[in-house]
């Protein structure tokens, strides 16, 4: 697989350029923001002008923005994150406690909703324009239109209130001491509301898009010669029209990726899941830049890395991509 | 809810009937209280510093008055409005130089070690005076503490100082940390101040960021049989309406702090099994302020500010805003302190003729768009009663021919735009209101305060009057005379009107029916809870 490797050689340089960018974009963003850490912190507790003077001092907000972004991208060469103002804690530990939650999270809706979406966009595409086509467009683009935060709490409402089947949130029986798969089930258990909200939302994108494409394939000449073969029309649905359509969905996997993380932020509320996205609103709020800009870092890696698995997969899937980077 | 604005009797008895009418089975139970149980309740923040003597803060007391114990603690019907703690009595020297505390006998910190005079005289001196947010005002003359023995703590203060002041600023300034651990390093960075140790009825057992902080029983609490319960959990419920949800699948037993929106109280006080209390934050009242920039020369004008207080109307703000569930301010003391509040002060009746006048008079005439000025209004985003009194605010002085335009801000930005750049005209704040005028009531007014501090008067209003009266009342010592010029001041600000008090309110509590002794005192929410109990 050199085409791979290739692939993989350019893509690592150019995401070191990018992930600078991201951080010094970030930080200026932050900086352009009014207050600071200290102005979010005395929001609770007040004080004199001392106290002020001593935190701004301790925090080393009293330094030149220049000096505080050297600073930063310095440790960060060492590969250290820095200290959270808001939780005074390394915010390598702080990432880390949170990130499992929202991989599990972020990766059970990925995996739902592409599951789900392509193998309902397949039902559909099999007889475009069908009744059942009609149905699923429509309910999925409905599903589409509904606020995230909104599905979330109509599911709490019903299965959590209501029928008492599921817990309201969080991401396991509190103080439980449960251990091996117990623990995996309780998460497991948790996990699906909060799991739902957000994969439904995005399945009615790769429902639609699946859809789309096998409309498209269905065109194609290749299908044409498969009836001609006279092969089943199942078969030709699958292994003909479906196969071909999925290439965009993969596609489409890599840039979602970026959003769900995004849409993560209102769910974990919601949900009160301690995942990233949660974590990334009590940074902004706290205006904790080292914090929120450990978290971007983060996302930011996240998401380069899955969309290098995207094209790598790609490239197993379709052999035109990359054979021309080998004379580029 | 009327009986709730006349008096704190009122107030009482008012809450008391609404709390009977939605209890009665708990109530007859409330004899025989049960030991044991986890009580699960909903938090809706995580303090990044849990030690109470160094932040002085209803969230940080939510947690951490179960594990530190104050000196003394607020109560409905103990002298003075006190209950002992860590201290079993408190005196003050006529000379007001000093006050001498009896501290109680065989208590014990979680780790095991004796409590003593000097792990008072540690705590006053090395962070009560330098380090809290509170503390560092009220302690701000105390020199020394001597411990003639283990269990007598003598204050000494450099100047004169009343002993009502420290009497009242006991329950919220005085959390006792062990020196033993707390002498070694920088206090700031103690590993305590996360994981706190004190003498109260609760051990910190755990913290799990974003999900919950668990405390459990302190079999060694000095209070024999107490405190009844096993555990309690504090579950993180960001999201405001998920606490309502999670008290009707009975997931957590009590929301304090208002954690249920007031719009859902009236749909959960008929949920079977739920019960909605009012009482229990007498002694956390906060204040609906209109902040004023007196540096724009409109405002400037008493006539103006005359004019936009009868241009509010109080009761609808009460009534609509807070669903009833506040009372009507007349000053900057609130009506249900018992100590310093007077009723005798200028009022401003909602007549919006009367203010239509007034701005006629002050020279500002009505433009042919009828506007007169335009202004800039922030509200404070802390709570949804100050963004939508805003709303309100601005429809009020539309009504007047004043063009209010809302800035909205997040809570940084906005403390920051106030407090700081002095970028407003207009702002809405809720400040507390701390047992004492002196704690942080007077500071709303004073003059000579450096920008930047919050919660604090950064208007630029300057009153030499007021300024004499807020010093004669910090250096009298007798309790009397320090009330009545406590009262002058509220004529003072009612009259000249550096400020607009609109209303007063506190919080509410939601809770199951098998929780018992809720609300037991005015500062319940942030008391130690030996006495709680939970049925099944």
């Amino acid at each position: 697989m050199t085409r791979a490797l290739r692939l993989l050689r350019r893509r690592l340089v150019g995401s070191v350029f990018v992930l600078l960018i991201v951080v010094i974009g970030s930080f200026l963003l932050l900086e352009a923001a009014p207050g600071d850490a200290v102005d979010a912190y005395i929001v609770s507790t007040g004080g004199d002008a001392g106290m002020i003077e001593l935190l701004r001092h301790r925090w080393g907000l009293d330094q030149s923005e220049l000096t505080r972004l050297a600073n930063y991208l310095w440790a960060l060469l060492h590969l250290d994150l820095g200290q959270s103002v808001t939780f005074s804690r390394p915010i390598r530990d702080v990432i880390l406690e949170r990130l499992p939650t929202t991989l599990i999270l972020m990766g059970s809706a990925t995996a739902l909703s592409f599951g789900l979406g392509s193998a309902l966009g397949i039902y559909a595409g099999a007889r475009p324009g069908s009744f059942r086509d009609r149905f699923l467009s429509v309910g999925s683009l409905a599903l589409y239109a509904v606020p995230g935060f909104w599905l979330g709490l109509v599911l709490i409402v019903v299965f959590a209130v209501d029928l008492r089947w599921l817990p309201i949130g969080g991401i396991e029986t509190i103080a439980s001491a449960k251990t091996g798969f117990s623990r995996a089930a309780d998460i497991a258990t948790h996990l699906v509301l909060p799991v739902s909200a957000l994969g439904f939302i995005y399945l009615a994108l790769y429902l639609r898009m699946m859809r789309a494409s096998m409309a498209e394939a269905w065109r194609q000449d290749f299908v044409l010669a498969a009836r001609a073969r006279g092969l089943t029309r199942g078969r030709i649905v699958l292994a003909h029209v479906a196969r071909n359509a999925l290439l965009p969905l993969v596609t489409m996997l890599g840039l979602q990726s970026a959003q769900m993380l995004g849409g993560s932020v209102v769910i974990e509320s919601v949900f009160a899941v301690p995942g990233l996205g949660r974590l990334a609103q009590e940074a902004v709020a706290g205006r904790d830049t080292p914090l929120l800009l450990g978290i971007i870092l983060v996302s930011a890696v996240l998401v380069i890395v899955i969309n290098l698995l995207v094209d790598l997969a790609y490239a197993f899937l379709d052999p035109r991509v990359g054979a021309g980077e080998a004379s580029a | 809810m009327s009986e709730l604005t006349i008096s704190r009797r009122g107030l009482l008895a008012g809450s008391a009937l609404l709390w009977a009418s939605t209890a009665l089975p708990a109530i007859a139970f409330a004899q025989t209280p049960k030991k044991g149980g986890r009580l699960v309740l909903a938090a809706d923040s995580e303090p990044r510093n849990l030690n109470p003597a160094i932040v002085a803060s209803n969230g940080v007391f939510f947690i951490s008055s179960k594990i530190v114990e104050t000196l003394a603690e607020a109560s409905f019907d103990g002298k003075d409005g006190l209950e002992p703690r860590l201290a079993l009595s408190w005196e003050g020297a006529a000379d007001g130089l000093s006050v001498t505390f009896k501290l109680r006998d065989g208590v014990k910190w979680h780790d095991g070690k004796p409590f003593t005079s000097a792990d008072v005289a540690f705590s006053a001196l090395q962070i009560w005076k330098p380090l809290q947010n509170l503390g560092r005002t009220v302690f701000k003359d105390l020199e020394a503490v001597d411990t003639p023995d283990e269990l007598t703590a003598v204050f000494k203060f450099a100047k004169p100082t009343p002993f009502q002041l420290i009497r009242n600023a006991l329950p919220a300034l005085s959390s006792v940390v062990p020196k033993h651990l707390y002498e070694v390093g920088k206090i700031e960075d103690n590993p305590a101040n996360n994981a706190p140790v004190g003498t109260g009825p609760f051990k910190f057992a755990e913290y799990k960021a974003g999900q919950y902080y668990r405390l459990t029983r302190n079999d060694a609490y000095w209070s024999k049989d107490e405190p009844y319960l096993d555990e309690i959990v504090y579950q993180v419920l960001p999201d405001r309406t998920s606490a309502a949800a999670a008290l009707e699948a009975e997931e957590i037993q009590l929301a304090a702090f208002s954690a249920v929106p007031l719009a859902d109280l009236d749909r959960i006080s008929k949920v079977p099994g739920l019960k909605v209390i009012t009482k229990g934050y007498e002694g956390l009242t906060y204040q609906l302020v209109v902040e004023i920039n007196h540096r724009r020369k409109e405002l400037a004008d008493l006539k103006v500010r005359q004019a936009i207080a009868h241009a509010i109307d109080k009761d609808f703000v009460v009534r609509t805003i807070f669903l009833g569930y506040a009372a009507t301010a007349t000053g900057p003391v609130p009506k249900n302190d018992p100590q310093f509040y007077t009723a005798d002060v200028p009022t401003y009746p909602f007549d919006v003729a009367k203010a239509n006048a007034l701005l006629d008079e002050a020279g500002y005439k009505r433009a042919d768009d009828g506007k007169r000025f335009a202004l800039k209004l922030l509200p404070a985003p802390y709570f949804n009663e100050t963004k939508q009194f805003g709303d309100y605010l601005r429809q009020a002085l539309a009504a007047i021919g004043i063009d209010a335009q809302i800035v909205n801000n997040d809570s940084a930005a906005h403390i920051k735009a106030v407090y700081t750049d002095h970028a407003f005209d207009l702002a809405v704040g809720p400040p507390v209101f701390r047992g004492d005028p002196a704690i942080s009531t007077t500071i709303l007014v004073q003059s000579g305060i450096p920008d930047g501090v919050p919660f604090s008067n950064q208007g630029g209003y300057k009153n030499a009057d007021l300024d004499a009266l807020i010093v004669k009342a910090s250096e009298t010592l007798d309790a009397a005379a320090r009330t009545e010029l406590y009262k002058e001041f509220q004529k003072k600000v009612a009259a000249d009107l550096p400020l607009i008090n609109v209303a007063e309110w506190s919080f509410i509590s939601v809770a199951r029916d098998t929780v018992g002794n809720i609300a037991n005192n005015p500062r319940w929410a942030v008391s130690n809870w030996a006495d709680t109990y939970l049925e099944s």
